[in-house]
């Protein structure tokens, strides 16, 4: 408490000679907002095409999702008790389980899991922790694949921003984990998911 | 410190820069001047008038530090209300033993931090350790400069200063494999070795890129995923966070968002931007039982009185030190303190307190050509602070800021006249190429000379949109025109 207060009043005394005080300025963020090299025919198509440019993968629908589970040769993952019938219907022969075990991290090839929304500006992905469960589920894996509602794909950073609601974790990812570190090398894949899905269904 | 003789009238930062390896000249060198070019590229492409939404977020900061009290008041209430602990730390020290005092009453023992410039400050990792704690850094480039009891060299990519085959050195001793310098190598490396880390952890310790006081949102960038990671194994999280943080309201962060992301790496948002309203929901399995925040003073109150206070609009971006021929030249490590570049050569002597005159020289490492303040996303003056402290210096007679520099007249004659700065814009390449004898130079204008090699100027971009584009729009206010040397 003692340093509290010492630290308020110094911040007064510190602002009290301030002759004047800059106003809050009014703007529209709006202005934050980049444009686009050309016209999309949906928010989908933009933001397929900006997921695309970070090294994200978009899908369209559960079959497409089936595709890249076979074409990677994929056995054995997580999902979301949510998707285990879907998941099944289009590729049979996977390994799911609902049963994320935080200490045998690494046998998970894949995670899948809910998205809230989605950013088509940016080909963003958001996470919140009510509807992404576990946290690590979407986090570990290497491959993580986000399922999305088309209706949850929202235009912008600015209309992201007004969704955020109650959740207390919200996260906006945008492409791989990656890290340019080392003689600024591109590397995906540090911490989190070296492969980042969006099934769009 | 070989050449201290032979240039017994250097700087230190000059002596920095001529006792760099070749090899890591190189690498600072190359890998800032690619930055500071795909930063340009990413801003001109992606906005009309970029330049207006600098000036923009540099007001909004600004109201911020000129409203802090309101803000700071504002802020801690909305974070109780998330259900966060808050804490208030007047120096380094207190803020490490509120830190050491909620792992010891939760029965922690292990920490994972993400990257935190502010925790390098108050010398976190040292203290914990010191105190029986085990704290492990996760961002790649952090841990590297740990295991090599390294400091950072640059706020953004610490270990910009080491190449592939020092890395793969250091790995080879630490245990993680046989030496391999594959940067795809040492990356898994240290993910597995990392993995292990984050499940044992009890703390997750973060800091912040901003502070929403309106929602009392922490907001923290990354690419690698350390943060998330360090959020979702641990049990508790701690933020630790500068008290100039803060941004008045959610809406705001777009724009800020926006601005690091292109001016940091020149990416259009960073891979994970994290919104942190407090510990888990209660579906949620994984993540912090509990949020702690630390709100550190540590002398910024008295920046905030002093006449540099636009300095704490500093979002720590990095793109002054990417662009700056000096940096380029020195690296970071000649800065000698937390923050290098031009934002270190202010911040942080002023941090320094009493001990001011320490680093007194660093506003004289600088050869004011105004290409900090123009890349600078909060639109920091940079080259007109630097001014103010080689006064502050002059003044208090400080014998470091004095020693081999040309005379204080020569470069306030410059920055304050249009004309003469122009000139002493091109004469900085000018001085490249002619040779030394045929410059009428005084010894301490030679010796400065003699180390420095500028690249080709690459600023005057802002300037120029500035004039071709329509007057500033969305009701910014007008800048501080003092800032702008050609206006
Ligand atoms: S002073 Fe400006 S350019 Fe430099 S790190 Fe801070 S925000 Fe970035």
């Amino acid at each position: 408490m003692k340093d509290r207060d010492t630290i308020l009043k110094r911040v007064r005394d510190g602002l009290a000679e301030t002759p004047e005080r800059t106003p809050y300025p009014e703007y529209d963020p709006a202005c934050a907002v980049m444009r686009q090299p050309h016209e999309f025919s949906s928010l989908w198509e933009l933001f397929a095409w900006r997921m695309k440019s970070v090294n994200g993968v978009p899908l369209h629908g559960w079959n497409a999702l089936g595709d890249f589970l076979r074409e990677r040769a994929l056995k054995f993952g997580y999902c979301d008790p949510e998707y285990t019938e879907a998941i099944a219907a289009v590729c049979g022969s996977l390994d799911i389980t609902e049963r994320f075990d935080r200490n045998d991290l690494d046998r998970y090839e894949f995670g899948i899991t809910a998205a809230a929304g989605a950013i088509a500006e940016t080909g963003t992905i958001v996470l919140t922790d009510a509807a992404t469960r576990p946290r690590l589920a979407a986090l570990a894996p290497w491959i993580h694949i986000a399922i999305l509602q088309e209706d949850d794909i929202w235009p912008d950073s600015p209309t992201a921003l007004k969704r955020l609601g109650d959740d207390p974790s919200v996260i906006w990812v945008t492409g791989p984990s990656k890290t340019a570190d080392v003689e600024g090398i591109l590397i995906e894949g540090v911490h989190g998911p070296g492969v980042q899905v969006c099934c769009v269904v | 410190m070989k050449s201290t003789k032979a240039y017994p009238t250097r700087q230190p930062v000059d002596r920095y820069a001529s006792d760099l390896s070749p090899s890591v000249q190189e690498s600072v060198y190359n890998a800032s001047k690619l930055k500071t070019e795909a930063r340009v590229d990413a801003l001109q492409r992606d906005f009309a008038d970029p330049d207006a939404n600098r000036r923009l977020a540099g007001a909004i900061k600004q109201h911020t530090l000129d409203h802090l009290d309101t803000y700071l008041e504002q802020a801690e209430s909305s974070l109780r209300e998330n259900g966060a602990a808050v804490h208030w730390a007047s120096d380094a020290e207190s803020a490490n033993q509120i830190i050491l005092g909620i792992m010891q009453r939760n029965d922690c023992r292990r920490m994972v931090k993400s990257k935190s410039m502010v925790s390098e400050e108050t010398e976190l990792v040292p203290f914990l350790e010191k105190n029986g704690m085990e704290a492990v850094e996760t961002d790649l480039g952090e841990y590297i400069v740990q295991i090599d009891h390294d400091h950072p060299s640059h706020i953004v990519t610490p270990i910009i200063h080491k190449n592939r085959q020092e890395i793969a050195r250091s790995f080879e001793r630490e245990g993680l494999g046989a030496y391999d310098d594959d940067p795809t190598v040492i990356t898994r490396r240290a993910r597995d070795y990392l993995r292990s880390k984050y499940l044992e952890a009890d703390v997750g310790l973060t800091g912040a890129n901003f502070v929403s006081a309106e929602s009392g949102r922490i907001v923290l960038v990354t690419n690698e995923g350390n943060a998330r990671f360090s959020m979702a194994a641990p049990r508790i999280h701690i933020a630790l966070v500068g008290i100039e943080k803060l941004v008045p309201k959610d809406r705001d962060l777009s724009l800020f968002l926006s601005l690091l992301a292109r001016s940091a790496t020149a990416q259009c948002l960073t891979v994970y931007t994290q919104f942190i309203g407090g510990p888990r929901h209660r579906t949620q399995r994984d993540g912090p039982e509990k949020m702690h925040v630390v709100f550190l003073d540590n002398r910024r109150t008295e920046v905030l009185s002093g006449d540099c206070r636009k300095i704490l609009r500093c979002i720590r971006c990095g793109a002054c030190m990417n662009v700056c021929p000096v940096y380029r030249q020195a690296s970071g490590h000649a800065y000698r303190g937390v923050y290098p570049g031009p934002v270190g050569a202010v911040l942080s002597p002023l941090l320094k307190g009493k001990e001011f005159p320490e680093l007194a020289d660093l506003p004289k490492a600088s050869s004011l050509c105004g290409a900090c303040n123009e890349v600078c996303p909060v639109d920091i003056p940079i080259p007109e602070l630097l001014l103010r402290l080689r006064n502050r210096a002059k003044h208090e007679h400080v014998s470091l800021a004095a020693r081999g520099t040309p005379s204080m007249g020569i470069w306030a004659r410059a920055a304050s006249s249009p004309g003469a700065w122009k000139t002493a814009l091109s004469a900085g390449r000018l001085l490249n190429v002619v040779p030394h004898g045929f410059l009428n130079l005084s010894s301490p204008a030679r010796a400065w000379q003699s180390s420095r090699k500028l690249p080709p100027f690459r600023g005057g971009a802002f300037r120029k949109w500035m004039r071709e584009r329509n007057p500033p729009k969305n009701g910014v206010p007008s800048p501080d025109r003092k800032s702008e040397p050609d206006s």
